[in-house]
């Protein structure tokens, strides 16, 4: 029987989370590291999910199993839970990553619960590789704790699935082939009243969410250092005038400065852009962990010993008040020019 | 009446956190330990919906006797009951392990006084994992609505309540019948002042302790390190990074710091496109 390495594709509407090809990504590496009997295979539950399935096979899966039903048409947590806890008993995978979104930290704590396996949370870096005496290849979930001052690597040793949900934007997502070389495969399952406990009665659209900062380029981010919420005008113009979206740090969060959306860091959003610019930012390990990957990071602070500066690209010393409005007026000349 | 329930957990101040940078491991002392700030707004909700229908709020909490300052903490604010539930063989717990110790607790407590709503923060800020909650509803088969950020209404004599709650992209209105559990986010509610009674009645307040043995005899097998699948292989700290360097606007002057960023930034591939300068 082959080893399966499943990867949830989390979609809204039928439009599939980018973190879902992150995960077919790093699922393919996984499976390469225990042999040729083990599959990356892709789970998909909602209605119409056609093209979504498609689109998985695209990024590489190599079976989508699909549960298509009206039922399924929104996110809820209990008829979800049952449809992956269904699948998972019928096909017995050795592995289950779900993106460490919103919707799969809800889906996948349920879900362990309900397969009463393990699941380790928010994991950025995933291996597979033997433990002590034990033969067989285990799942190497790591992930950051006490607020990213420490990085635990934890494993599940006698309970299947070995499940993980896996932090957006930490992988590289998969390539897309033109090619759609695996299968389909219609699942069908008996829904019954006891699943449906809870009804969606409106949508609201949140303005906020729009920010979409984990998949941003350019971040241009503020910290405890802009003295109030007045700062992040400053911040957003220059934001502005790159083309780049506002971030915060937890402190500016907490304080009611900025919304909770604009949050990069451990308890809020890892980011990856090509420019990261970090200003009045003093550099907390859990802000550092969000954003250490990105291609170059820019510093602004008053204090020459702000921790922010070891992860630094560059680092300008001085009053960001000075600082950001020059960038801005040196961005638009060179753009001009 | 309306009778909730809040699963609170006492937490160290992850802000507060060091290394020791020659043992690499963490430093605990010193630490303060703090209610969990998501917890406090958990309990802030369950006790101003206490205040406008009537009725009591109980918390509880599984850890280390120390947690009984938290649950003060909790009593302060205007809860009514709280429960520690301690004992070594809870230690070590995952969060399978954990939900399972909480949904028996408060079956019990179900049992002998309905519960209307279960209240958790919506994740614990030493561990992050926002499993706990979820989990606690699946083993009890209650109804859960993550990441609430406001309670419209609860109806006790048609037994249903309506919660937002937010997603990534959207917030959703969710009703659903009682009991029910839910995740709360900061905004759920805002921490009240304490009331001068409420104040004094807290510093005195001695809570329930509940054992592994009594009121409830759990299933040995299924506590603490040896009823959690998951285990810690091995724990280090993040990678270091390495510096780049670093210009002084007092020494190098505001115009050229700024010129020589940009002209660094531009030199990323691609960036110069990305921002709109020709090359």
């Amino acid at each position: 029987m082959s080893r399966r390495f499943w990867v949830y594709i989390e979609q809204e509407d039928g439009k599939v989370h980018p973190v879902a090809w992150e995960l077919l990504g790093v699922a393919r590496t996984l499976a390469d590291q225990v042999g040729e009997d083990a599959v990356v295979e892709g789970i998909l539950v909602g209605h119409n999910m056609d093209e979504a399935a498609q689109e998985a096979l695209h990024y590489g899966a190599e079976t989508v199993y699909v549960l298509d039903h009206p039922t399924f048409k929104n996110y809820l947590n209990k008829p979800y839970t049952s449809a992956l806890r269904f699948l998972v008993q019928k096909h017995n995978p050795e592995v289950f990553l779900v993106g460490a979104t919103t919707l799969g930290r809800d889906l996948a704590g349920a879900v362990a619960t309900s397969l009463k396996t393990g699941l380790t949370a928010d994991t950025t870096h995933l291996a597979m590789g033997t433990v002590k005496e034990d033969p067989r290849k285990l799942l190497l979930a790591t992930r950051p704790a006490f607020g990213g001052n420490v990085i635990a690597t934890i494993i599940c040793r006698n309970h299947s699935p070995q499940m993980a949900t896996v932090r957006p934007r930490v992988f590289n997502p998969a390539p897309r082939t033109e090619e759609a070389k695996g299968q389909i495969v219609h699942e069908t399952m008996e829904i019954t009243p006891d699943m449906i406990n809870a009804e969606i009665v409106e949508f609201i659209t949140n303005a906020a969410a729009t920010v979409k900062l984990e998949y941003a380029e350019i971040i241009v981010s503020g910290g405890r250092g802009l003295g109030g919420p007045k700062g992040f005008e400053l911040i957003k113009e220059l934001a502005d005038a790159l083309g780049g979206v506002v971030g915060s740090s937890r402190a500016c969060v907490d304080a009611g400065w900025i919304k909770y959306d604009h949050q990069v860091g451990q308890t809020g959003k890892t980011v990856r852009p090509k420019l990261y610019v970090a200003a009045g930012i003093s550099g907390a390990i859990q802000h550092k962990v969000g954003m250490q990957e990105s291609d170059f990071i820019l510093a602004i602070n008053r204090d020459p010993h702000a921790p922010i500066f070891d992860v630094a690209t560059m680092g300008i010393v001085g009053d960001l008040y000075e600082v950001i409005p020059a960038m801005i007026k040196e961005i638009k000349a060179r753009k001009e020019a | 009446m309306f009778h909730a329930l809040v699963s609170i957990k006492q937490v160290p101040d992850t802000t507060n956190i060091r290394i020791d940078p020659e043992t690499n491991n963490l430093i605990r002392q010193g630490v303060p330990t703090i209610l969990n700030p998501y917890d406090a707004h958990a309990v802030a909700a369950a006790v101003e919906w206490k205040r406008k229908l009537g009725g009591k709020v109980t918390i509880i909490t599984m850890g280390p006797p120390a947690a009984t300052t938290s649950l003060r903490e909790c009593i302060e604010m205007g809860a009514d009951r709280a429960i520690l539930i301690s004992a070594r063989q809870f230690a070590g717990a995952d969060t399978l392990a954990t939900s399972y110790v909480l949904a028996e607790v408060i079956k019990e407590i179900h049992a002998k006084d309905p519960i209307d709503l279960v209240f958790f923060g919506k994740q614990a800020i030493d561990g992050d994992t926002a499993q706990v909650g979820p989990g606690v509803a699946v083993r009890m088969d209650l109804p859960v609505v993550s990441y609430a950020i406001k309670i419209r209404e609860v109806n006790l004599e048609q037994r249903y309540v309506i919660i937002e709650r937010k997603t990534e992209s959207r917030n959703e209105i969710i009703k659903t019948s009682l009991p029910a559990a839910m995740t709360c986010e900061k905004e759920i509610a805002e921490i009240p002042y304490a009331s001068l009674p409420d104040l004094v009645y807290s510093l005195r307040y001695e809570p329930e302790v509940w054992t592994s043995e009594s009121p409830i005899a759990f299933d040995v097998p299924q506590l603490g390190l040896k009823g959690s699948p998951t285990t810690v292989f091995k724990t280090g700290t993040p990678e270091r990074h390495t510096a780049g360097e670093v210009f002084k606007v007092a020494e190098v002057g505001l115009d050229s710091a700024v010129k020589t960023a940009f002209d660094k930034i531009l030199a990323v591939e691609g960036m110069a496109a990305m921002v709109g300068v020709k090359k």
